[in-house]
């Protein structure tokens, strides 16, 4: 038992409290106090529903150098995720049932955050031939996606969607036209024909998103229940514009902007540093205006890291042969406290909902709000500042294009259903 | 000047006071004995990550005649393809001592970045698409030789504009001495924009009243991604001598090298009187000495 004095509470139903939160049986017992072993003393901190990542990369099985279960999921429960959704492009790719069910053994022995692993949608992720949806899901999947590889087979990207609609499979998709980002390492535009660098084009994002909200609308025609599309990393105004009006027309689809497309810009590669190579790449100041319109009016439904690890050595290479990637999980919630709600007003309900009740509807679970019988999966956050330091990284990925920026909203406690998997209290 | 790595930043004062000290150097180039002690205890690695023998040449020729120490590290892309690490390499050299490094690379940005991790000054040999500072002071200093003055003259530049560091540099360069830089090529090899120059998918534009012509190398490369047709190239963009009748009478060729003789440019324009590109190669030794030795020894921009 555990007893959180003194706490403000915030979750998507908004601000409350103080409030003394009394925890037992995995459950939240009492916001109005009663005995405990431990107390905390939870004065001028805030407590949230435990935060769920759609989209990590742990690089688990075959590229544990640059990160594995075990220091990916301790970066998790740093960051305040209790639930974390892994992608599956890993090597070999997660394509089957026993590889889903062999992470998910791993995970739950390692006592960390919760893990939900999405399942390749198509087998080996190229984009071929389908994988075994209701297999995949027995077996544990959350979802299916071809992640890191784009679907451009758009009758089977159709077929995916229908066939995971009854089994209550989200399919996510990188959304990309291949052949229009050819080489490119950064936005295109007049700052890569300055820098010399080439161009992957906003169109590139847009015009597939435009194909796969029409293969939905196909899936849809097609499937007696209705199938959902998640669109991952949203980076464009004009791919924000197509998912507004596909929501506006009632279609089943979904979308995650990233903590990275959300705070930074293209101008990032003015040093020419690999740090800011993502795919999809860091955007214009429009493109980021037009995502902070879409966390607002809810055509993004969540913000999910993109939590890509790679070595350093491999991040400073050039800047045509660096790996795209960006290591987040532990400084999310921060950097999206402090730059979007301290800085930009975000309300503080709508911020954690974007980390809680938005993922959760896109893997079909329900809302999870601070009341009385609810599971305590739960982070204690602390407004003050201090700097980012990857050095300090649980992830094995100690860079950061944010190492040194002062933040607030550090996760000083998180509990995964009522168990303290993380604890940075000050004594 | 700390590094060369492009002209950001750079005044005309300094490109002058640079050309200066290159017709110093191309004095001492006439004389029988071509040596200096100018650079006399100093290491100069050249770091060529993508192979450029000439640049190469150039640079470590440059570095003799001041009588500094040379060393040479080349690397196929192949190695580093596989991880090997150029941070590395760089950290090597140090250790051994090395002043200044002159960096090539196939992507844009690798001296930049190799500022982070060494003490020693970087000179830019050629970043991806990016600069080629050296190449474009030597166009300058011969055109100067050509011209006199580049006040008010029209240089036109004809080709891959997009993938061209040489393009890049002399229009940044160029207009930093009073020219104006027309870029002509295909639409498909045109950037959005190169702040300097103004870019034309016409080359009768450019060459008009041209004071200058530069030609650049057309890669294979960009026709195998279908970005140019050779045959639609040629028609086109070709430098002929009749086309270059627009230009002003006997207004001089330059070509960075190597030339595809009949593609980019009329095989017999590249011996003709008019053709600079021999001037350009023993201007380039000249220059690269003066730039090692304001990198190194002068501390006009320190
Ligand atoms: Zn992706």
């Amino acid at each position: 038992m555990i007893l959180i004095k003194n706490v403000r509470l915030v979750d998507a139903l908004g601000e409350r409290g103080p409030a003394d939160v009394l925890i037992g049986e995995g459950r939240i017992l009492s916001l109005e106090g009663g005995d405990a072993p431990q107390v905390v003393e939870g004065r001028g901190l805030f407590l949230a529903p435990g935060f769920l990542d759609l989209h990590a990369h742990l690089r688990e099985p075959g590229e544990e150098v640059k990160e594995d279960l075990a220091t990916g999921l301790q970066a998790a429960v740093r960051g305040g995720y209790t639930d974390l959704v892994s992608m599956p492009n890993t090597k070999p790719p997660v394509d089957t049932p026993e590889a889903v069910g062999a992470l998910k053994e791993k995970a739950a022995r390692l006592g960390l955050a919760r893990l939900h692993p999405a399942a390749a949608l198509t087998q080996g992720q190229e984009g071929l031939r389908l994988t075994e949806a209701g297999l995949l899901k027995a077996a544990g999947a959350a979802l299916l996606t071809d992640d890191g590889r784009t679907n451009e087979d758009a009758g089977v990207l159709a077929l995916g969607l229908i066939q995971a609609a009854p089994l209550g499979l989200p399919v996510a998709v990188h959304a990309e036209d291949a052949s229009l980002r050819r080489g490119g390492v950064m936005n295109d535009g007049r700052l890569a024909d300055l820098l010399g660098l080439p161009g992957n084009p906003p169109e590139a994002e847009a015009a597939r998103i435009a194909r796969d909200l029409e293969v939905l609308r196909y899936a849809l025609r097609r499937s007696p229940v209705p199938p959902r599309l998640h669109v991952q990393h949203l980076s464009t105004r004009r791919g924000l514009e197509l998912l507004r009006e596909a929501k506006r027309a009632g279609l089943p689809v979904t979308a995650e902007a990233t903590p990275h497309h959300l705070t930074l810009t293209e101008e990032g590669l003015r040093g020419f540093d690999p740090l800011f190579k993502v795919a999809p790449p860091l955007r214009t100041q429009e493109d980021r205006e037009a995502l902070l319109e879409g966390l607002l009016d809810g055509t993004l439904d969540a913000i999910a890291t993109d939590h890509a690890p790679h070595t350093l050595a491999e991040k400073e290479q050039d800047l045509l042969r660096a790996p795209f990637g960006i290591p987040s999980l532990e400084v999310a919630f921060p950097l999206l406290y402090t730059e979007l709600h301290q800085k930009r007003g975000l309300p503080l309900p709508r911020l954690v909902a974007l980390f809680t009740d938005g993922p959760r509807k896109v893997l079909g679970l329900p809302p999870l709000h601070l009341v009385e019988g609810a599971e305590a999966s739960l982070v204690l956050l602390s407004p003050q500042e201090r700097p980012v330091d990857p050095s300090r990284f649980a992830s094995k990925a100690r860079f950061s294009p944010w190492a040194g920026a002062l933040l607030g909203g550090w996760p000083v406690l998180t509990l995964v259903a009522g168990r303290v998997v993380h604890q940075a209290l000050e004594p | 000047m700390r590094h060369l790595l492009d002209f950001g930043g750079w005044t005309r004062q300094e490109v002058e006071s640079l050309l200066d000290t290159a017709k110093v150097m191309a004095e001492v180039l006439q004389r029988p004995v071509k040596k200096v002690p100018a650079l006399q205890g100093f290491t100069v690695a050249t770091v060529f990550f993508e192979p450029s023998t000439r640049t190469r040449l150039s640079f470590e020729l440059a570095a003799r005649r001041m009588s500094a120490d040379v060393v040479s590290f080349t690397a196929q892309t192949s190695s580093l393809q596989k991880g090997e690490s150029y941070k590395d390499t760089l950290l090597t050299l140090e250790a051994m001592g090395v002043d200044a490094y002159v960096i090539r690379a196939d992507a844009a940005g690798v001296p930049h970045q190799a500022t982070r991790w060494v003490k020693g000054v970087v000179v830019n040999g050629g970043d991806g698409r990016r600069a080629h500072p050296t190449q474009a002071l030597l166009d300058a200093y011969t055109l100067l030789e050509a011209l006199g003055s580049l006040e008010g003259k029209k240089i036109a530049i004809v080709g891959d504009i997009l993938h061209s560091r040489v393009a890049r540099s002399n229009a940044e360069l160029l207009p930093l001495l009073g020219a104006e830089v027309w870029c002509a090529g295909p639409p498909s090899l045109l950037p959005q924009a190169l702040p300097g120059a103004r870019l034309t998918p016409s080359l009768e534009e450019a060459l008009a009243e041209a004071d200058a012509v530069m030609v650049l190398r057309l890669q294979r490369e960009r026709m195998e991604a279908g970005l140019v047709n050779l045959q639609d190239y040629i028609a086109h963009y070709q430098v002929t001598e009749a086309r270059l009748r627009r230009a002003k009478p006997q207004a001089p060729l330059l070509h960075p090298g190597p030339m595809n003789r009949d593609v980019e440019l009329e095989g017999t324009l590249a011996d003709s009187e008019r053709s600079l590109v021999a001037r350009q190669v023993q201007n380039g030794v000249a220059v690269r000495m003066a730039v090692l030795y304001h990198l190194l020894v002068g501390k006009e921009r320190a």
